[in-house]
């Protein structure tokens, strides 16, 4: 079910467009994140939700619903809100100020105490904190009440405008963590904006990549990981954060090498003069059509050679092999567990494609922890493991 | 007479008219109130106002100011040229010097509310009034009710000069004094309790302004 629809939004400030053609279809339980630099548009876009600013044109819709020709004071009581500086009521005590779209909505005062205690719990944060005043909480403890103070009327949508920016990362994480956990647990749709990528790509279902108000990018983080639709995508991204995500986002069949294989049907001899030519210890045994059927090694040609056999007959079967489009972060435990040195690539249809050997999983992890930049090229190397 | 000193001479003229000094000083006190009541009543919404469209602050600002730079006592005259002898002539006056220290506190006091609290209020769903009346006037209160103090300190000042019209208060006793030969001792009898309503005032105004200060807001403790 569609909760929000976002069409052909448009924002022109002093002749410039700070947002072009905006679109988006938000679902219920998603958790949007609109990243980008500073005057991308997100924030503008995301406070036209509810409606602190009106497009030039275009239309947004809740539930079907032209947001338009609602009352700006009755959305905004249906929308959560929540700012970067927190914008806590100084002086109100935490519990009005937890419970003020509450009030505004004229709810007895016995059941807004309710609310407010359910929604400190939320928070994770001692009950009596609700007589204290906002000044007396710590930075990360009065965004934890920004946060639920944005849920107590059972708002749908909640509105967040790069909410953690201003706190410490242990801090930052913490309520990332919270919220999160609120999005997952009470399946409420999130529109997030932020800059920082990390964020985005922890907390989001779908990411919105915006630069000088236009849409770059708009897809899962895993697939923004795996396909970055531009340059300037991957900037944003970082070339950091690319090559340590490598691991959980390239399949086995994206950095397998070439193998050295033999047929069945060959003879020993053949088989030892590949092996010479190409200088490994041990062959990859395919059928006629590159299917997968074992592997056969120096020790076994050696055992057996002049004894008339062919490859098939002496090959050993019992072959641990991986399929291309498993991912190489599940692979490469496997991998080393076993202690092979190297291991076969199929497809799904045990067709021989590559192989994977340790010198590849060393390039990853190498890559991971220092960079690409000063990587020596060792790709063949990798060939002859 | 002669053979006492000045504060024997205070002590007697307290003993003797203390009846007369105690209603020149309520008097006095009431003059003062209703100019700087009269000038909260019209200052504190102008200041709202202004505060709500800029581009009439410099203006109301600045005529404020103007009239703040008038001699009180030309400013009496002129007024009583208008409205004749007695105390209203007073109240008029104090009413226009209160105006300034309100006007201005009020605006500085809205000008100067958070303004991510304001963003956070309106998102959440206020209405205008209801962000005037919860989050801007209960934030810039203390401001506010520092200008209060400023124009009430004033305005016992200027009250004291409206004698001069005929307009009854302390500065009776004072203009008295001066007129008598070694009239020292009356002059005291009626500047010390004026110099003590205007320290009291301030003081009692600054005890309000701290209670509205939402910066000292701390939980009651249990």
């Amino acid at each position: 079910m569609t909760l929000l629809t976002m069409s052909h939004l448009n924002k022109i400030y002093n002749g410039n467009k700070a947002v072009d053609d905006f679109n988006l279809e938000i679902e219920k339980g998603e958790f949007i994140c609109f990243i980008g630099t500073s005057g991308s548009g997100k924030t503008t876009t995301m406070r036209m939700i509810n409606r602190m600013l009106h497009q030039t044109s275009g239309t947004i819709k809740i539930n079907g619903e032209n947001i338009a020709k609602m009352d700006p004071v009755k959305l905004r009581r249906k929308i959560g809100y929540v700012i970067q500086n927190v914008g806590l009521m100084p002086h109100m005590t935490i519990r009005e100020n937890i419970t003020l779209v509450p009030k505004l909505l004229k709810w007895s005062e016995a059941k807004r105490n309710e609310k407010a205690v359910e929604m400190i719990k939320l928070a994770e944060l001692p009950e009596d904190y609700l007589d204290r005043y906002p000044a007396e909480l710590s930075g990360g403890q009065q965004q934890r009440i920004g946060v639920v103070r944005a849920l107590a009327a059972d708002q749908d949508i909640i509105l967040m405008d790069e909410p953690f920016g201003a706190l410490d990362p242990i801090t930052r994480e913490s309520l990332q963590d919270l919220v999160k956990d609120l999005q997952e647990r009470l399946g409420k749709t999130f529109i997030f904006v932020t800059h920082d990528m990390d964020e985005a790509l922890t907390l989001a279902t779908r990411i919105v990549i915006m630069s000088h108000g236009k849409q770059i990018q708009v897809d899962t983080p895993d697939n923004i990981l795996r396909h970055p639709e531009n340059e300037f995508v991957e900037s944003l991204i970082g070339q950091e954060r690319l090559i340590q995500a490598r691991p959980s986002i390239t399949t086995v069949g994206q950095v397998a090498t070439k193998a050295v294989s033999a047929r069945e049907t060959q003879t020993l001899k053949e088989a030892l003069g590949e092996m010479h030519t190409k200088r490994v210890d041990t062959l990859l045994v395919t059928d006629d059509d590159g299917v997968l059927r074992g592997f056969v090694g120096i020790e076994q040609i050696n055992q057996f050679y002049g004894t008339g056999k062919e490859i098939g007959d002496i090959m050993d079967r019992n072959i641990f092999y991986v399929k291309e489009d498993s991912v190489i972060r599940d692979t490469v435990e496997r991998i080393l567990k076993r202690g092979f040195k190297n291991v076969p690539v199929i497809d799904h249809d045990h067709h021989l494609v590559g192989i994977v050997t340790r010198a590849t999983l060393v390039d990853m992890v190498y890559d991971a922890l220092w960079g690409e930049s000063d990587k020596p090229d060792n790709t063949e190397a990798g060939d002859k493991a | 007479m002669q053979s006492m000193n000045v504060l024997e001479q205070l002590a007697y003229y307290f003993a003797h008219n203390g009846m007369y000094v105690l209603e020149q000083f309520s008097r006095h006190f009431l003059i003062s109130i209703y100019g700087v009541l009269l000038a909260a009543i019209v200052g504190i919404p102008i200041g709202i106002l202004i505060a709500r469209y800029r581009k009439l602050s410099g203006w109301v600002i600045g005529i404020a100011n103007v009239i703040q730079t008038i001699p009180s006592l030309a400013m009496l005259s002129i007024i009583m040229l208008g409205l004749g002898l007695g105390v209203n002539t007073v109240i008029v006056t104090v009413f226009f010097y209160a105006l300034l220290p309100i006007i201005k506190n009020t605006y500085t006091g809205m000008v100067n509310v958070n303004r991510d609290v304001l963003d956070a209020g309106k998102g959440m769903g206020m209405t205008r009034i209801q962000v005037l009346r919860l989050i801007e006037i209960p934030l810039s209160l203390s401001v506010i009710m520092a200008g209060l103090r400023n124009a009430l300190v004033l305005a016992i000042g200027i009250t004291a000069i409206g004698s001069f019209v005929g307009a009854g208060g302390l500065g009776d006793i004072i203009i008295r004094g001066t007129n008598a030969t070694n009239g020292g001792a009356i002059i005291l009898a009626g500047a010390l309790p004026t110099a003590l309503m205007a320290i009291i005032a301030d003081l009692v105004l600054g005890f309000f302004e701290k209670r509205f200060d939402p910066s000292t807001r701390k939980a009651k403790q249990a």
